[in-house]
């Protein structure tokens, strides 16, 4: 574990001066639990940082206190700014969209009132690039959020969250739930985006993370335990058990085409 | 045959007023999680600056003029309650809803002692112009014609409110915040701005009812916006608390319900049947006809 830990401080040294978004000594307290605990990590300016770790470690919890949903103590610094403190909608407004968990898209609204109500300055939304990705959404742009299916929820979830040109895309758990086909396109669309809008990604399959992320941060018991390219991580079968308790080497096995 | 249309005339009329007040109490709720409370004092002040108004002549006599200048100032005065209210009470208590909720109370019970104190208690009786107090017939029902006036401004607050939530960005926000108000906060809006716009267009309406409320009753008295408050809440709660369809089935259901009971059973009876009907909602339905949530 010690070894994992000097990983961590060089890692963090190292990125800090060029990254994105660095965050430091973060600690959330809710309802008298202590979940953040001293979190330190940096989000590379380019590509998909993936934040790992078990179930109930504190990934959710850290991006809604990057995203200011909940309070928390410590500095989040983005592109040079401190954005800590701010109120949630600043904070998006400095440039961090965000995707929630459980994809939060207004059921009672429709497709095109879901987008439109993300749109933050005008003249700058990226409706070719959402459309792109995901067709789907403009052929059911009449339809009520509430009655689509699982996937176009994520994906319109997905497309509110990359409408602005912001600098930082924070998105939880974008294959939860769905079916293995509907993973590969939502997964296929985040690769294509992450060329336009560096992403800072919690997920917990290591088949989208391989394809998907070029840098990894692994949390447990709420501090970062470990910090390296992906590869790295995912490449190492007894640190991948060690970190997150399953191996990783036979996801990459079938990935590979 | 004519006792019945005239009551579910009147009735309709009555309806109209607990709609207005009730809109703005049901979508304030919808996204702030707040009942303003404070309402029925706003209706009790604008009612009393109206009848004011109304009656600022050499002779006391309440020309149409004076009347829509008084309707038009006593909106205006709710609209300027309810955007002070938020502003300066409820802003700096963001997501405290219980202290927000005491404070609407204090401040409804606080108005409304002040307005006593300063009015008295006795009624002040609100004279019309004579194409108001007048009746038309209608199927041989003699109805009066201040029960048109209240259904039409009803209506009319009913469909700008319906088109201002579909159309506006403002309404955008406000039906998304009703669902989610983390999320729009996450899309990059101050959904605050959403609360000051409902709590001033709450109290404008308010305002509004509060002139057309004492002409309803004829009368003016501290208590005219605590009764209305009453059954504007059983509305909201039967209608589905954020929803503005439903606050407007509810008060049709409620009025009429109310003025059929009190005239055919005994007078008194319709209040108690409105109560009855919340409790078997609470009880059948709580999110009541078109709400989405439970309470």
């Amino acid at each position: 574990m010690n070894s994992h830990r000097r990983d961590v401080a060089a890692g963090v040294g190292l990125n800090q001066a060029d990254a994105l978004l660095s965050v430091t000594d973060l600690h959330v307290r809710l309802t008298g639990s202590h979940i953040v605990q001293g979190a330190s990590f940096s989000v590379a300016p380019t590509g998909v940082t993936a934040l790992l770790g078990r179930n109930g470690v504190g990934k959710t919890t850290t991006l809604r206190a990057i995203i200011g949903l909940i309070p928390s103590e410590g500095d989040i610094v983005l592109d040079g700014a401190r954005i800590s403190g701010l109120r949630s909608f600043k904070i998006v407004r400095c440039g961090v969209s965000y995707v929630p968990e459980d994809r939060d898209v207004f059921a009672g609204l429709t497709v095109a009132e879901n987008l439109r109500l993300a749109e933050l300055k005008a003249g700058e939304h990226r409706y070719d690039l959402v459309y792109d990705l995901f067709p789907d959404l403009k052929k059911r742009h009449k339809q009520l959020g509430g009655s689509l299916s699982g996937g176009q929820q994520q994906m319109l979830a997905i497309a509110r969250g990359l409408l602005n040109p912001s600098k930082l895309l924070v998105i939880d758990e974008p294959t939860k739930g769905l079916a293995p086909r509907v993973v590969l396109e939502v997964v296929d669309a985040l690769q294509t985006a992450s060329e336009v809008t560096p992403m800072l990604l919690v997920e917990q399959n290591l088949r989208a993370i391989a394809r998907l992320a070029s840098a990894a941060l692994v949390m447990a018991q709420g501090s970062i335990v470990y910090s390296g390219p992906a590869a790295d991580l995912l490449g190492n079968e007894a640190l991948t058990l060690a970190l997150l308790g399953v191996a990783s080497t036979k996801a990459d096995r079938r990935e590979s085409p | 045959m004519s006792t019945v249309i005239l009551l579910l005339l009147t009735g309709i009329g009555l309806a109209g007023l607990y709609f207005m007040f009730a809109s703005g109490l049901s979508l304030i709720f919808g996204l702030m999680r707040v009942l303003n409370l404070a309402q029925g004092a706003f209706l009790t002040v604008c009612a009393y600056v109206g009848w004011a108004l109304a009656h600022t002549g050499p002779d006391g006599h309440v020309t149409t003029a004076r009347l829509i200048f008084a309707l038009v100032l006593s909106t205006l005065c709710g609209g300027t309650m309810g955007f002070i209210t938020e502003t300066v009470f409820i802003r700096p208590l963001y997501k405290r809803e219980t202290e927000q909720l005491l404070i609407t109370v204090g401040l409804d019970l606080a108005i409304v002692a002040l307005v006593s104190g300063l009015a008295g208690s006795y009624e002040r009786v609100l004279t019309l112009p004579t194409w108001l107090s007048d009746s038309t017939t209608v199927l041989g029902a003699h109805v009066p014609n201040d029960t048109f006036l209240t259904i039409a401004t009803a209506i009319v607050i009913f469909a700008s409110l319906t088109i201002g939530l579909r159309r506006t960005r403002y309404g955008l926000i406000v039906r998304a915040g009703v669902e989610n108000r983390d999320m729009v906060t996450a899309l990059g809006i101050d959904v605050r701005i959403a609360f000051t716009l409902l709590f001033t267009l709450g109290g404008a309406t308010a305002g509004l009812a509060g002139v057309l409320a004492g002409i309803y009753e004829g009368a003016v008295t501290p208590v005219l916006g605590d009764s209305v408050l009453i059954f504007s809440f059983i509305v909201i709660i039967i209608g589905g608390l954020g929803s503005l369809l439903g606050a407007g089935i509810a008060a049709l259901i409620v009025a009429v319900v109310q003025q059929f009971a009190n005239y055919y059973l005994r007078p008194g009876i319709g209040d108690l049947i409105a109560v009855g009907l919340l409790a078997v909602f609470l009880l059948v339905r709580p999110a009541g006809i078109l709400g989405r949530e439970r309470i």
